[in-house]
């Protein structure tokens, strides 16, 4: 009996490795430690009522974003782990497995865990505000969403310490990653976390698409909206569009792996390349999923430290719209060299080439928009001029790759590691950190120190050029990514050196940035007034943080850049009419999308180690929440105008 | 002007990195940019011509960028106009200039597309093997590969002998995972695949050792996959077949068995090898043949579109 609890125990457990050791001992201290603090603070109750069950956009979006940053560490360490055991040859940091193990928790961490939840935190936060909304469409999906992509995440990264970790790579290429030849629960966690935070990303999608179709103020047309709701508009479609894919491809390997079917094997008739073709046809929009936000954040960031309007608004938002269209026919341009004709290659080639004329529009937009401003060097303005020369780079390079026969070359090799780091860091990175510090006081009340969020921007920047532009050579060198090690004599030991030092001085400006997070917690400046950076759409007009209902009157737009109009008008004297408070509805708080996600978990977990014992349960568990969702009649409630008062004079601004 | 010097400095960072590693390092071990053969070299004109229109692109985004920063950057900067918020003319400039980029680029791609599917034209002296070819089957088992040469019916592990000079079809196999082969210095790599051959044509301009390796992940040990491919003038290809004929064992049936496990293995020969081996089973197939189940092999054509050079149309060195 005691035998045979202790083999499981050592297969259930990952054992052998001080440092997951370390890893356990660390998680459950943590996990004592907030249970201790919350308990001796009495926090649940706060922590139940406030957070967890919380349908308001704003909360929706903080978590969102600590839960990114958590994930952004734990991905940025498994780079540092990469990077020390590459900095010279045959070093023996980390074996192959836990090599492979950790680069495939870094690729799938930092696109699905980091970039995307960073992206809907900042959208959740900004875009119904500047649409002059009180909340977006769904609140309950919405909730429902982030659970899921929460829950996704945890079990995503109890691979580490229970069952092992994926080691196919974030792409999971079959038949590698089928259970011929990664047999184990490592893929299956891939499988399931991915899956249950991608049905949150396609529900996300859905309930943004319509909150900007259905939910802006009086008066804000299409034309006249914010950039930054553009360009989540035209993401939401994207996301509509591209995640089915994902999750039929991800929903058919588990398929494969679970109950032995044969759709990507080797063996019976499977199509190995029929997953490059799914994988791809939405992991390429999803490379535009990440972007075309950051493009608004820019442009938004851009125009109000400029102190101008965007330059060439229609243009911008075409582009978008030409990017968005063109990313679904592209997708074959990451597997050039797995065998296709010449005609299929060319047509591939040139529709990739294409993408880079409305991205290129779009630079120069930005760069007359900084022509003939008043440019304010401030912490988000420094992470948006920053994206400029650094993401031309990688868009440059990413021309060069699409040109097939060169592709031929630069496939898999660091080249082309350079080159998505120099489009995903300088862009998708550079952006949400843009966009963290532009819109902190609006999510927290206080602004971020500007002296240490220079200092962290600086840091990173640099170090980010130090580490990733010596690897365009090593990748012309004939170095290829997901190598553990390398041989000495290859001349390939002064470049890794140089990429290592660079790495952990990236390193260092994220610590840099979370002690700022920290100290401006608590010494941070105040932001009395709403609109601390001078801005220019509504998200300004409110308070900071913005009240739970966020406007107590509902804006009536007339022009684009509706805040800055509204101010100029302010100035001239005309300072609108005064009208008296009605009574607000809003949304009721709910448990049940923290339930639902915390019985998906179950079944996900279930199935992970193919225990449909606990798996079944799980799936009835998420179905009776959503039968007792649908019993809920009374979902709502009114604010009274007393309370409204109440809110309005406390910030100053009783009308 | 402070502003400004700040910013400059970081750009000229951003400029020197990558001119020091070019000047350090030296440049032959930069394989990409040291073609050794005809196909390596006609994607090596093809990097080198988008590189140059590329710096172009960025030379200009770099100067405007430059300076709006250094005009405008400054507290008390004259010219601020908050109503210049568009510009037809200049706007449909720079949509121009990317398309007749693009069709510059894309022109010189396409041709490059068509021609990799032919054989590059053969340089070799000799008479002897003017306009001829060599095929190459080329099978990747985790982690080592297979080169076996189906008119000298002699079989190599993890080095590959051509002649140079001589166009050599290689056909590309995967027992198992995926891989990619990839001899940086003769030309770009192309998928092995469990169930599609593939082709790929490289060329030596002369004798001389290359590196090769397996550029896709395929596990474990993917880091050791590694090859070499060692041009040898064509007289001495021809001797070093008949040296192997001679002097070296035969692949039998155990040891191919034994070759076919995951695991990293020296360089070999073999002076022959069992029919099994031609039949390029993938592991699934080969399974299904030990147990004694039936070999489904519906194979796709893939890209060997030309079915006369079936493993009898490559010229043979020992005639």
């Amino acid at each position: 009996m005691i035998d045979s609890i202790k083999s499981f125990m050592g297969w259930f457990f990952v054992t052998g490795d001080p440092m997951i050791y370390g890893a356990d001992a660390s998680i459950a201290l943590a996990s004592i430690g907030i249970v201790a603090v919350l308990t001796y603070f009495k926090k649940w109750k706060w922590l139940w009522q406030e957070w967890l069950t919380s349908v308001d956009h704003k909360k929706i979006g903080i978590m969102y974003i600590i839960a990114a940053l958590l994930m952004l560490f734990r991905g940025g360490v498994d780079a540092l782990m990469m990077r020390t055991q590459l900095t010279l040859p045959n070093l023996h940091f980390l074996d192959a497995e836990h090599y492979n193990q950790v680069f495939t928790t870094h690729g799938t961490i930092m696109i699905i865990f980091v970039a995307m939840p960073f992206i809907f935190g900042l959208m959740n936060i900004a875009v119904p505000l500047q649409i002059g909304a009180r909340d977006v469409a769904f609140p309950f999906l919405n909730a429902l969403s982030f659970w899921l992509f929460f829950v996704g995440a945890m079990l995503f990264n109890l691979s580490f310490v229970i069952g092992g970790s994926p080691d196919a790579g974030w792409s999971s290429y079959a038949p590698y990653a089928d259970v011929e030849m990664n047999p184990g629960v490592g893929q299956n966690y891939y499988l399931l976390g991915v899956q249950i935070s991608g049905i949150g990303s396609l529900a996300t999608g859905i309930n943004f698409l319509v909150t900007i179709l259905k939910m802006r103020a009086p008066g804000m047309t299409l034309f006249k909206m914010p950039m930054f709701t553009w360009s989540i508009l035209i993401t939401s479609v994207i996301v509509v569009f591209a995640f089915p894919a994902f999750t039929v491809a991800l929903a058919l390997m588990t398929i494969d792996r679970l109950f032995g079917a044969h759709f990507f094997t080797i063996a019976a008739g499977g199509s190995p390349m029929l997953w490059a073709n799914l994988f791809w046809f939405w992991g390429h929009p999803e490379v535009y999923i990440v972007l075309l936000p950051v493009f608004g954040i820019f442009s938004e960031v851009i125009a109000t430290f400029a102190h101008k309007t965007l330059f060439g608004y229609a243009v911008m938002v075409w582009s978008m719209v030409a990017i968005s269209l063109l990313s679904f026919i592209t997708w074959l341009h990451h597997f050039f060299t797995m065998g296709n004709t010449a005609p299929v290659n060319a047509f591939f080639s040139i529709s990739t080439m294409l993408i880079a004329i409305p991205t290129g529009v779009k630079i120069f937009n930005w760069l007359f928009t900084l022509n003939k401003g008043r440019i304010q060097f401030t912490t988000p303005m420094l992470w948006a001029l920053a994206f400029i020369p650094n993401f031309t780079i990688g868009g440059v390079t990413g021309v060069m790759l699409a040109m097939a026969p060169a592709d031929y070359q630069y496939h898999n090799s660091y080249f082309l590691v350079a080159h998505f780091h120099s489009t995903l860091i300088a862009g998708t990175v550079f952006g949400i950190f843009c966009g963290l510090h532009y819109w902190w006081p609006k999510m927290f009340g206080y602004m971020l120190d500007e002296t240490k969020g220079k200092w962290s921007f600086w840091i990173f920047m640099i170090s980010f050029n130090v580490c990733f532009m010596p690897m365009y050579f090593l990748g012309l060198m004939g170095m290829t990514r997901r190598m553990y090690t390398y041989p000495a004599g290859l001349g390939w030991t002064p470049i890794n050196v140089v990429m290592t030092i660079g790495a952990f001085g990236m390193g260092a400006g994220f610590v840099l940035m979370a002690y700022n997070i920290i100290w401006s917690a608590m010494h941070g400046k105040k932001d009395a007034t709403g609109d601390p950076w001078n801005g220019r759409t509504l998200e300004w007009s409110t308070a900071s943080p913005a009240a739970e209902y966020n406007f107590a009157h509902i804006p009536e737009v007339s022009e684009r850049d509706a805040f800055a109009v509204t101010k100029e008008k302010r100035k001239a004297g005309n300072a609108g009419t005064v009208k008296s408070y009605a009574p607000i509805h809003m949304p009721n708080n709910t448990g049940i999308p923290v339930i639902m996600a915390s019985f998906m978990f179950v079944a996900g977990f279930g199935c992970v180690f193919e225990w449909y014992w606990m798996a079944i349960p799980g799936v009835i568990g998420v179905i009776a929440c959503m039968i007792a969702r649908s019993f809920v009649y009374n979902d709502h409630h009114y604010i009274s105008v007393e309370e409204i008062k109440r809110t309005e004079a406390a910030t100053g601004r009783l009308s | 002007m402070k502003k400004l010097k700040i910013l400059i400095k970081p750009m000229l960072l951003l400029l020197a990195v990558p001119m020091l590693t070019m000047l350090t390092g030296c440049s032959d071990k930069i394989a990409v940019l040291n073609p050794q053969g005809p196909v390596a070299r006609s994607q090596y004109h093809l990097i080198i011509w988008s590189l140059i229109m590329m710096s172009f692109v960025l030379a200009i985004v770099l100067i405007i960028f430059v300076y709006v920063l250094a005009r405008y950057g400054r507290k008390k900067s004259a010219g601020y106009d908050p109503d210049d918020t568009g510009n037809r003319k200049l706007e449909i400039i720079w949509m121009i200039v990317p398309v007749v980029i693009c069709v510059l680029l894309a022109v010189p791609t396409v041709k490059t597309l068509f021609s990799l599917s032919n054989p590059p034209k053969a340089t070799a002296m000799q008479s002897k093997t003017a306009g001829k070819t060599l095929t190459i089957d080329v099978t990747s088992v985790q982690w080592k590969w297979l080169f076996r040469y189906p008119n000298q019916k002699i079989e190599t592990v993890n080095y590959v002998v051509i002649p140079a000079g001589t166009p050599v079809k290689f056909r590309l196999h995967a027992y198992d995972a995926m891989n990619a082969f990839w001899v940086p210095e003769l030309g770009g790599q192309q998928y092995t695949m469990t169930d599609m051959p593939m082709k790929l044509w490289l060329q030596a301009d002369k004798p001389g050792n290359y590196d090769g390796r397996s550029s896709n992940y395929s596990g474990k040990g993917f880091a050791h996959m590694t090859f070499k491919v060692m041009a040898r003038s064509a007289t001495d290809f021809d001797s070093w077949v008949q040296s192997v004929k001679s002097n070296k064992p035969a692949l039998t049936h155990e040891k191919y068995m034994e070759l076919l496990k995951p695991n990293t293995v020296k360089p070999q020969e073999f002076s022959s090898y069992p029919e099994l081996v031609s039949k390029d089973l993938n592991k699934a197939q080969m399974e299904a043949l030990m147990n004694g189940d039936p070999v489904e092999t519906d194979k796709m054509n893939g890209m060997d579109m030309d079915k006369e050079n079936n493993g009898k149309g490559g010229h043979d060195h020992n005639d």
